[in-house]
């Protein structure tokens, strides 16, 4: 399997209706732990990742994978997308449209029930979970066709701390066996436990980036040290 | 007053005693209209779904001419197709003019707008729910159609249930190109519109009493499929 790392952003600018949504912003990510994502409210978090992954349009600059595969990366959104499928089928989805055989996707299928523990839902409706339930079956989902990248974007924004735990095993176990995680959050602590290394966001740019320990405990601008203190950086 | 009451009493033992005419005009009409959704919906589905999920330049011009045939009065949609079949029409040749074949032709252009806007809508939503997450599977236009098509079944069989309703109740496109003619093209809403006509109220209400019959067993199926997708039920 070709490594798709490193990616390389060279002054990105997304613009949308004649405003500035990001950019310019360069970034290398390589393969290494988890890249978390944080910053205020309308920083363009989101933006970033999308742009990332090739399904935000961007107006200038560039998005360079070292090895292109679109199918070995994947997207787990904020408030999570559940086909109007069993539980099952939603996990079955990403395989089928890779042409997986029906015996590999059963066991696959099962596999992952058991891991985000939603065995006894398999033929339900993945309509009628809960939120905390849903967004564990969009990770799941994303991380069925065991990509070598997948960005988050503040996957437990909504969720009660007993699933946002479980979230974080999981993603854990997930960056341990080898896939790239970059995550936007808005969870200080979430930040701490995951990464690796801190993107700050600000007003549309990478303000500060670096390793977690450093970025948190040596913040260099009073924007940053501003932010890690809960004030509200505009 | 009593011939109603005599009408009544008789159309009732012509349904409860099957009547040989009256089930012979039943089944034509369900032959021609079944046969007409069928026609239709293998149009109107697809159109429906390729207009939601591809951007093209005349998309909105297309879709305003899809919802303006829908109101298109059904009498000059037979008095065209008249024209075209008639023997010195363009397709006169084909010696259609008068058969079940050139009603089916009428239902299916009177029905298919109305299919193809109800598809489209519905589609349009479920595309908007499902854009971004199709969009990061990477799948082709193709696999968005099926998928599109697939998860919003439900949506798409009232769709065709009321493209089933107008078709089985239509008279006056059926009636011109129809002809009316006894044992070859007389269906329901003709052969009622004949009989009224001659007086004979038994067998016109007979015939009536079956086309609720069928309009509700139509209205029913919808109410209970919405039910189901109510409660999640799949
Ligand atoms: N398609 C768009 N059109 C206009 N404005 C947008 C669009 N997408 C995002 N924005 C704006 O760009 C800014 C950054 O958005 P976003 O990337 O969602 O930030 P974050 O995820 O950090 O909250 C916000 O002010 C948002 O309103
Ligand atoms: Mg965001």
């Amino acid at each position: 399997m070709t490594q798709m790392l490193p990616l390389a952003l060279t002054d990105v600018t997304v613009r949308r209706r004649g405003k500035r949504i990001i950019g310019p912003v360069t970034h290398r990510l390589e393969q290494g732990p988890p890249t978390i994502v944080i910053g205020p409210n309308g920083s363009g978090k989101t933006t970033l990742l999308r742009v990332m992954h090739g399904i935000e349009r961007i107006n200038a600059g560039q998005v360079a994978w070292t090895h292109d595969a679109p199918d070995q990366q994947a997207f787990v959104f904020q408030s999570p997308i559940v086909l109007r499928r069993s539980v099952a089928e939603n996990l079955a989805y990403p395989l089928r449209l890779a042409g997986v055989d029906k015996v590999e996707i059963t066991s696959r299928v099962t596999t992952w029930l058991a891991r985000i523990g939603l065995g006894a839902f398999a033929n339900t409706a993945a309509t009628r979970l809960s939120g905390g339930e849903r967004q564990k079956l969009a990770i799941a989902r994303a991380l069925i066709r065991t990509p070598q990248v997948l960005f988050l974007d503040e996957p437990c924004a909504n969720l009660d701390g007993h699933t946002t735990r479980e979230i974080e095993a999981l993603l854990s176990e997930t960056a341990t066996a080898g896939t790239r995680l970059i995550m936007a959050t808005h969870n200080m602590g979430q930040a701490r436990r995951l990464a690796g290394d801190v993107i700050f966001m600000l007003n549309g740019k990478i303000h500060e980036c670096g390793a977690v320990d450093y970025i948190m405990n040596t913040p260099q601008t009073p924007e940053l040290k501003a932010f890690l203190q809960g004030d509200i950086v505009t | 007053m009593n011939d109603i009451l005599q009408g009544l009493s008789a159309a009732f033992w012509l349904v409860v005693s099957l009547d040989a005419e009256l089930i012979d005009i039943s089944l034509r009409s369900l032959r021609v209209t079944l046969t007409a959704l069928f026609i239709s919906c293998i149009i109107a589905v697809p159109l429906g779904a390729y207009l939601a999920v591809q951007r093209f330049r005349y998309r909105r011009f297309v879709i305003a001419g899809i919802n303006a045939l829908m109101g298109l009065p059904p009498v000059v949609v037979g008095l065209v197709v008249y024209l075209l079949l008639s023997r010195s029409g363009p397709f006169g040749v084909l010696g259609l003019l008068f058969t079940p074949t050139a009603m089916i032709i009428a239902q299916v252009i009177i029905i298919t707008p109305l299919i193809a806007s109800i598809a489209h809508q519905a589609i349009r939503e479920l595309w908007a729910e499902y854009h971004d997450l199709l969009i990061s599977l990477n799948t082709t236009k193709w696999q968005r159609i099926k998928t599109l098509i697939w998860d919003g079944r439900r949506n798409l069989l009232t769709a065709a249930l009321a493209g089933f309703g107008r078709a089985i109740g239509e008279v006056g496109a059926i009636m011109i190109v129809g002809g009316n003619i006894d044992n070859v093209t007389r269906v329901l809403t003709t052969a009622i519109a004949l009989e009224t006509g001659k007086g004979d109220f038994a067998l016109a209400l007979g015939l009536g009493f079956v086309l609720i019959g069928l309009s509700m067993i139509v209205s029913v199926t919808i109410h209970s499929l919405s039910r189901t997708e109510r409660e999640g039920r799949w």
